[in-house]
């Protein structure tokens, strides 16, 4: 058995260590928010944060993240929209939206890092993949969260 | 009428096996049918609730090019409900069989989404909103023309009575139908030709498990598959016994042309199915590749007598009569289409002999048919989910293959669900290619440089020789391999364009824009002409095409948003081009700059389009940044390679894509001129490739005839 820490819940999951944590959170906890798309850690679509860094969990053996603190997009925020979804929503990012979860763990960790990321910071980062092409919408975003207060954003839907 | 019986039939086989989120998102209608209260059925498309909640069944499907949203839009138009009210379902495509296809078509392709629906799905809002407002001027007694409807609300203007549409809905669905209803000049739209917000974003920002491979049910086990790596191949022989002891692994499932594990997590499947032995029959096509593949097609271009897509004039004679005659030759390889989400099925044989499907499909009646076909079962005891697609661009439509797989897999489980999803090696190996081609372009200008004569020859395997064979002319053309070609909007007097197909071994499909090579190809050869004939390459184009032409207002529109001729920072060149297509006309000037290393830069996309009607202008705009981006991929990066029979790539490490510090700047300048419908979907990739590699050129003096783009022929030497 291995304990694992996923959204602020303790889980005790019996897999192999070598199994990656993508699928210990897809097809063993519920958590399909994070998606496979290479496997390879290329895409980013399964990026999740281990203790508050942004990882590419399609490479990470479950056993890697015993003990510490892991994030989905399920668990990103308590109360309804972490303002960076808010935010994808109000500049209207995603297209076929299989990446977007991915992105916005992404996007959560550079503005934790950069408060007032530059367009050298963003490409740095947000090294996740879209086949759809919503990379001007995801850097529109995030230069606008960049120049918000960091309060939620008020709902308009 | 109320709820359909099949819908309570799947409610309540649903409620047995304890719901879940899949019963949430199809059926908005559930929670309400649970408590007792009565949902209307007013048409086959509007279905309203007490509480005058209105859901909007759309028979499109939904991948990210926002068609759901679109097609919502303009039934609520003529509806005149509240938007804020407004959800959408997917039409059930199992209902659609037995309603004798009510919904229409479900095909999801070709840019076509919203532009051939949006005919009856605006009369079935229409119609819908006059039988409401006939149930409220019943019940007040008073004729129908004293009433108006607006928001949701029917109003009786004399005495200044209301009644909500929920209050109404079961008394007006009892009415006919109207025979001719008047539609809304777009003109008058309030919902439709508005930048509303799109209905499936939030769920996706959220991460709801809204994608095929998402779906969960009880009990339900994961496959992963293998096929020949050879295409055509078949198995011959697998080794299962030691892999049938690795944990969580339940069955290997062996068929024909594939082989699949079947386990308790999709992990487990793939990494048992990497350890077995899987002999394979390659058939005869195991020494085919890119040179064998490029012979065919050279042979194809050295044929006599091909058939010919067009003949206008004497091309022969007005080539031999030609001042000068320029000559070029232009190809492109084989393309996967790479959706981030691999292809994917689950299904499930319900112990009382109904299957049931849930997939990300652009097709909810071909995946019935395949699932069908299949399952050896009537069309009627098959239902298909349709979930949201995580990327589709021509691979989900046609070819059902990953249907057809996760049926049979489905089957030998003897009714436990089983959800396939393909690895990604998998999908990069066996897709439905964009067909690599090689063309031959000749043209003859006169004194004044004008283009007199042109003859153009393309070899290029046939699309519909694997997707719909009935649809080629008897004279052997296929449409999409000769387009841009032979409806040439160009006034060239004297044309000739020869077909020769050649089809290979390697499946072809409807990639995105079907047939963009040739676009590419076209307005390439265009500006060698232009510079032959030392003109100005947008002034060359709009000397061929007709005043009323709509090519030349969107050519004008973009050269005027781009400033053409101005001045550009340093080492940024321009290009241009246009191509209709899609319904839609479309122009672009590219800005780019190239390395010392001979790398390219796209800098900015300016690009026009006339779709005739906009109904979602963001989502418009929103197609052409992602046309820009999934050609620039095709441009600078992508190519599958053939050797030993097989496609040599085999995921992101070898066919690359765009990420964000390759993104442009993209300009969208919509200039619909009503009078038409076009689409959105595909137009804005047609004229990128030929922009961006004609701005390449004016940088370098490098004439790109060959994609994707080799640095190595870019460099400064």
């Amino acid at each position: 058995m291995l304990e694992l820490i996923v959204n602020d819940r303790s889980h005790s999951v019996d897999v192999e260590p070598e199994m990656p944590l993508l699928w210990v959170l897809r097809d063993h906890l519920a958590l399909p928010g994070a998606k496979y798309g290479c496997g390879i850690a290329l895409c980013g679509a399964c990026t999740v944060h281990v203790d508050s860094e942004p990882v590419r969990s399609c490479t990470l053996p479950v056993s890697a993240a015993v003990g510490k603190k892991i994030v989905t997009i399920e668990g990103l925020s308590q109360d309804g929209l972490h303002r960076v979804q808010q935010a994808w929503i109000d500049h209207e990012v995603p297209q076929c939206g299989y990446c977007q979860t991915g992105m916005i763990m992404s996007a959560v960790s550079l503005l934790a890092r950069y408060p007032k990321p530059t367009d050298a910071d963003i490409d740095a980062a947000m090294t996740n993949l879209c086949r759809c092409g919503t990379y001007a919408r995801v850097r529109t975003a995030i230069h606008a969260l960049a120049e918000a207060p960091a309060t939620p954003a008020v709902k308009d839907r | 009428m109320t709820i359909s019986l099949s819908r309570r039939e799947f409610l309540q086989v649903s409620a047995a096996l304890g719901g879940g989120f899949v019963l949430e998102f199809f059926f908005p209608v559930a929670s309400s049918a649970a408590t007792g209260a009565t949902v209307t059925e007013v048409n086959a498309w509007i279905v309203i609730h007490p509480d005058d909640r209105v859901v909007i069944r759309i028979a499109r499907s939904e991948m990210g090019q926002g068609t759901m949203t679109a097609l919502a839009q303009l039934v609520a138009e003529e509806l005149d409900c509240d938007w804020a009210q407004v959800s959408t379902e997917f039409a059930s495509p199992n209902e659609h069989i037995k309603r004798n296809r009510i919904w229409g078509s479900m095909s999801t392709g070709g840019s076509m989404g919203v532009r051939s629906s949006q005919d009856y799905v605006r009369k079935a809002g229409a119609s819908a909103r006059e039988m409401l407002v006939m149930a409220a001027a019943a019940q007040w007694k008073v004729p129908a023309a004293e009433c108006m409807a607006g928001n949701g609300v029917i109003s009786h203007l004399p005495t200044r009575r209301t009644l909500r549409y929920g209050q109404v809905a079961a008394e007006a669905a009892r009415l006919t139908p109207p025979k001719d209803v008047k539609l809304r000049d777009p003109g008058d739209w309030k919902i439709a030709g508005h930048s509303l917000h799109r209905l499936d974003i939030p769920d996706k920002v959220l991460g709801k498990p809204v994608f095929g491979v998402d779906v969960t049910l009880p009990g339900m086990l994961h496959a992963s598959i293998a096929q020949c790596p050879v295409f055509g191949g078949k198995v011959r022989r697998i080794e299962a016994r030691e892999v049938l002891k690795m944990r969580g692994v339940k069955k290997v499932v062996q068929e024909a042309d594939f082989v699949a594990v079947v386990a308790d997590s999709w992990w487990r499947a793939n990494e048992a199915l990497k350890k077995l032995v899987i002999e394979w029959d390659e058939g005869g096509n195991g020494k085919a590749g890119n040179e064998t593949i490029e012979a065919m097609l050279r042979e194809g271009l050295a044929a006599a007598n091909l058939p010919q897509a067009r003949k206008l004039g004497d091309t022969q004679a007005a080539m031999e009569a030609a001042a000068k005659v320029i000559e070029a030759e232009y190809q492109s390889p084989y393309l996967n289409h790479a959706t981030l989400e691999p292809q994917t099925c689950t299904a499930w044989f319900r112990p009382d002999g109904f299957l049931e499907v849930w997939t990300s499909t652009q097709n909810g009646e071909a995946s019935l048919s395949a699932a069908a076909e299949a399952a050896g079962l009537p069309l009627e005891q098959v239902e298909v989910h349709k979930m949201m697609l995580g990327g589709g661009f021509g691979r989900r439509g046609g070819p059902q293959d990953f249907v057809k797989q996760g049926v049979a897999i489905a089957k030998a489980m003897q009714g436990v669900p089983v959800k396939l999803m393909w690895s990604r090696e998998e999908d990069m190996q066996h897709g439905y290619y964009r067909p690599a081609s090689i063309v031959r372009m000749k043209a003859g200008l006169d004194r004044q440089g004008r283009l007199i004569a042109m003859h153009t020859r393309i070899a290029c395997p046939s699309i519909l020789k694997v997707l719909r064979p009935d649809a080629i002319t008897k004279e052997g053309i296929d449409f999409t391999a000769v387009r841009f070609f032979n409806d040439m909007p160009y006034a060239v007097p004297n044309q000739q364009v020869d077909y020769a197909m050649r089809n290979g071994h390697v499946p072809v499909g409807y990639w995105r824009g079907p047939g963009q090579q040739n676009a590419f190809y076209r307005e390439c050869f265009i500006d060698e002409l232009a510079i032959a004939a030392g003109k100005d390459p947008v002034e060359y184009r709009l000397s061929m095409l007709k005043p009323d032409d709509k090519n030349r207002s969107v050519l004008e529109a973009a050269v005027k948003a781009a400033g053409w001729g101005s001045a550009l920072p340093p080492g940024v060149y321009r290009g241009v081009a246009v191509a209709d297509g899609f319904g839609s006309f479309t122009a672009m000037v590219a800005e780019v700059s190239v390395s010392a290393q001979g790398e390219p830069a796209v800098q900015r996309i300016v690009v026009a389009i006339d779709s005739g009607h906009v109904v979602n202008p963001d989502t418009c705009r929103a197609q052409a940044e992602s046309n820009v981006v999934f050609g620039l991929g095709s441009i600078l990066y992508q190519k599958n390679n053939v050797k030993n029979g097989r496609i040599v790539e085999s995921n992101f490490h070898d066919f690359t894509l765009p990420g964000i510090a390759e993104m442009p700047k993209v300009e969208t300048v919509l200039v619909p001129t009503g009078g038409f419908w076009g689409g959105h979907g595909e137009p804005a990739l047609l004229p990128l490739a030929p922009a961006v590699c004609n701005a390449v050129f004016a940088a370098t003096g490098k004439r790109i005839r060959s994609l994707p783009v080799d640095p190595l022929d870019l460099r400064k030497s």
